[in-house]
């Protein structure tokens, strides 16, 4: 496409001479490539142009979109659509592209956005914000309420429960995640063990150590580090999942049909969770205590006997009641403000990448103030 | 290269999902300045060949020249420069949702034109008034648009850099029948003042007769004939005379007709 005689697009404007008509001439190549240069010129000129001056073409070279928009600009579109008279030896496929152009851009430019203050904006966003966190917790209330009506509207009738949803759902948030858990929990428990081996040495308490491990991974760090991993790994798939298939319109086919999102894409989200929540929170609690059970035998001489005897004498039950039973709670919270997420989402990819942010952070905040709540109440009623 | 030979050459392509065979010894070409229209059925494989044509999918077998080079065979840079040659309008538009319509079409322009942004900005909104916007979408975002807008802006995108082959994956498809007439209209002025090939995959029969120059029927795994439009409706193959003498097919070849001779 490139001409063997490129030359750069330019323009001459010969002043009138005598009584006659000013000259303009469009020379080289008006082309995307020279459209930084061209456009200047055409801007300088434009103010001294007027309908009289004569306008030479002859000497054009390439012309592409880019350049016949920078012609329409400088010499008017009302003048460009009239191109057959004042030109015409153009070629007629030019002629067509110019007239093309002119026509498109013969229409008010847009108004421009209004100027706003610095000031007036934070205090907008700040108000926004504030606002937003309100909306935020009374759309989450309301959420919780509607998807417990549908759970219990479709408790009574066996045969709309959804297994087939509930197991894949199971295998994705419990199953797949099981590894994880197990290892981020074993490795906690060892930290925990070393450190309380550290403290305790100076008391000659090391055999505390058992106790303090135990404890903590029964009543707290099984079930915290379980809904914290799946907060990031199960409340972010939720919130991308069901965001994606909102800006693919998948909701709205669903509600067109005649059924109900909730009880289609939440309630097995949620009931999955309910029901792996607690079991990764079972495995959580072993393998933390496991361990500490490995650096207790291999770098404090606690054999595994021994850590068994204690554990059995030592550690009544309720921590492990106490610890088990925040695990449905978080699950809930966690699956709800997942998939409140995702319906959230608008249509664009920003928007999805935004609420799945959003329903890690959120999720994880609410199990950490969830769990101190707990924690107050339980310390308070002596379990 | 020469002037006269083809721009793209597809010359025994295979492309297979899993055991699925969709493209069997496929050959095309396209010419210089042409305007290829591709029509098949459902699952025939038209995106599919757009896809191996600009690069997207690497074809199990048989080779795609562009340009006279094979474009899988080139490096990263060498690449780049050949594709920014290419104009793509995919069929749902795939603008970038996080940027108004001024910043996508401006986004070549300022990458690859090297202009600054102003001057990008400028010339987007030019593009966008030829695509057929009013001036107040240009700062809009795709998703407060309608299917039609969002068509025109992409159109705009893919003539951004004015392109020497355009890839129009169904261009016409939810634009109202003013608009896709204008569509028609506004792509044949381009290909004549700039000289640009145009592949256009369509089912939009009015499209087919008003302005392509040749037209390619994918069936039975590859091109089964690809001719003038008159030819192209004279084959005997069932599907064809379906598709071409169909009601719908008449209809388009009346209207056509009509334009032809007032």
């Amino acid at each position: 496409m490139t001409h063997p005689t490129s030359l750069a697009g330019s323009l001459q404007r010969q002043p009138a001479q005598d009584a006659g008509a000013a000259t303009l001439s469009v020379k080289g190549d008006w082309t995307l490539q020279h459209y930084a240069a061209l456009r200047g010129e055409v801007e300088r000129a434009r103010r001294q142009v007027s309908d009289a001056d004569q306008v030479e073409l002859d000497a054009m070279g390439e012309l592409d979109t880019a350049g016949a928009g920078l012609l329409v600009e400088l010499l008017g579109p009302a003048r460009v659509a009239r191109l057959d008279e004042w030109a015409p030896q153009l070629a007629s496929e030019r002629q067509a592209l110019l007239r093309t152009v002119a026509a498109a851009l013969d229409q008010p430019e847009a108004e421009q956005a209004p100027e706003t203050n610095g000031l007036a904006d934070v205090l907008a966003h700040i108000g926004r914000t504030v606002a937003g966190v309100w909306n935020q917790q009374r759309t989450l209330l309301g959420f919780i309420g509607l998807t417990l009506q549908t759970l219990v509207m479709q408790l009574p009738r066996p045969r709309r429960w959804r297994i087939t949803a509930l197991v894949a759902q199971i295998e994705q948030t419990g199953l797949d995640a099981i590894p994880i858990v197990a290892l981020l929990t074993f490795l906690v428990g060892a930290v925990v063990a070393f450190l309380g081996a550290t403290v305790l040495a100076d008391f000659g308490a090391t055999i505390y150590t058992v106790n303090l491990v135990a404890f903590s991974f029964l009543r707290e760090f099984g079930v915290l580090l379980a809904a914290i991993l799946l907060a990031g790994r199960t409340a972010s798939a939720f919130a991308a999942q069901i965001g994606a298939m909102k800006s693919n319109e998948e909701i709205d086919a669903i509600r067109t049909l005649g059924l109900s999102p909730v009880e289609l894409l939440v309630l097995p989200r949620v009931l999955a969770m309910l029901i792996t929540l607690p079991i990764l929170t079972f495995i959580g609690m072993l393998s933390g205590i496991a361990g500490g059970l490995v650096v207790c035998s291999l770098a404090l001489d606690i054999s595994p006997t021994m850590f068994f005897t204690i554990l059995q004498r030592d550690i009544p039950l309720n921590h492990f009641l106490v610890g088990l039973g925040k695990a449905p709670v978080f699950a809930f919270l966690i699956a709800v403000i997942g998939c409140l997420e995702g319906f959230k989402a608008s249509g664009s990819a920003q928007s999805v990448g935004e609420h799945t942010t959003s329903s890690v952070v959120q999720s994880i905040f609410m199990v950490i103030l969830f769990d101190a709540v707990a924690a107050l109440f339980f310390m308070e009623m002596g379990w | 290269m020469s002037a006269d030979d083809p721009v793209i050459q597809v010359r025994g392509l295979v492309n297979r999902f899993g055991k699925q065979a969709v493209h069997v010894n496929l050959d095309l070409d396209i010419r210089r300045g042409e305007i290829l229209g591709v029509v098949g059925g459902s699952g025939t494989g038209k995106s599919v060949l757009l896809r191996s044509i600009v690069g997207l999918r690497r074809p199990n077998a048989g080779s795609v020249k562009v340009f006279g080079e094979n474009l899988l065979k080139l490096s990263t840079q060498r690449r780049s420069e050949v594709e920014r040659r290419f104009g793509v309008l995919f069929q749902g538009g795939a603008l970038f949702t996080s940027l108004n319509l001024q910043e996508n079409v401006a986004l070549p322009l300022i990458e690859h034109a090297g202009l600054r942004r102003a001057d990008a900005e400028h010339l987007a909104r030019q593009k966008l008034a030829l695509a057929g916007l009013p001036p107040e979408a240009a700062c809009k975002y795709p998703d407060e648009l309608s299917g039609g807008m969002v068509k025109r802006a992409a159109l705009a995108r893919a003539l951004a850099l004015d392109p020497e082959v355009l890839f129009l994956d169904e261009p016409t498809a939810g634009l109202d029948p003013i608009g896709a007439a204008a569509f028609d209209q506004l792509i044949l002025t381009l290909r004549d003042a700039l000289g640009f090939s145009v592949f256009l995959v369509t089912h939009d029969l009015d499209t087919l007769y008003t302005i392509c120059d040749r037209v390619a029927v994918l069936s039975q795994k590859r091109v089964l004939v690809v001719d003038t439009l008159e030819r192209v409706a004279a084959t005997d193959d069932p599907w064809i005379r379906e598709y071409f003498h169909g009601p719908r097919g008449r209809a388009a070849q009346d209207a056509a007709l009509k334009l032809e001779t007032p």
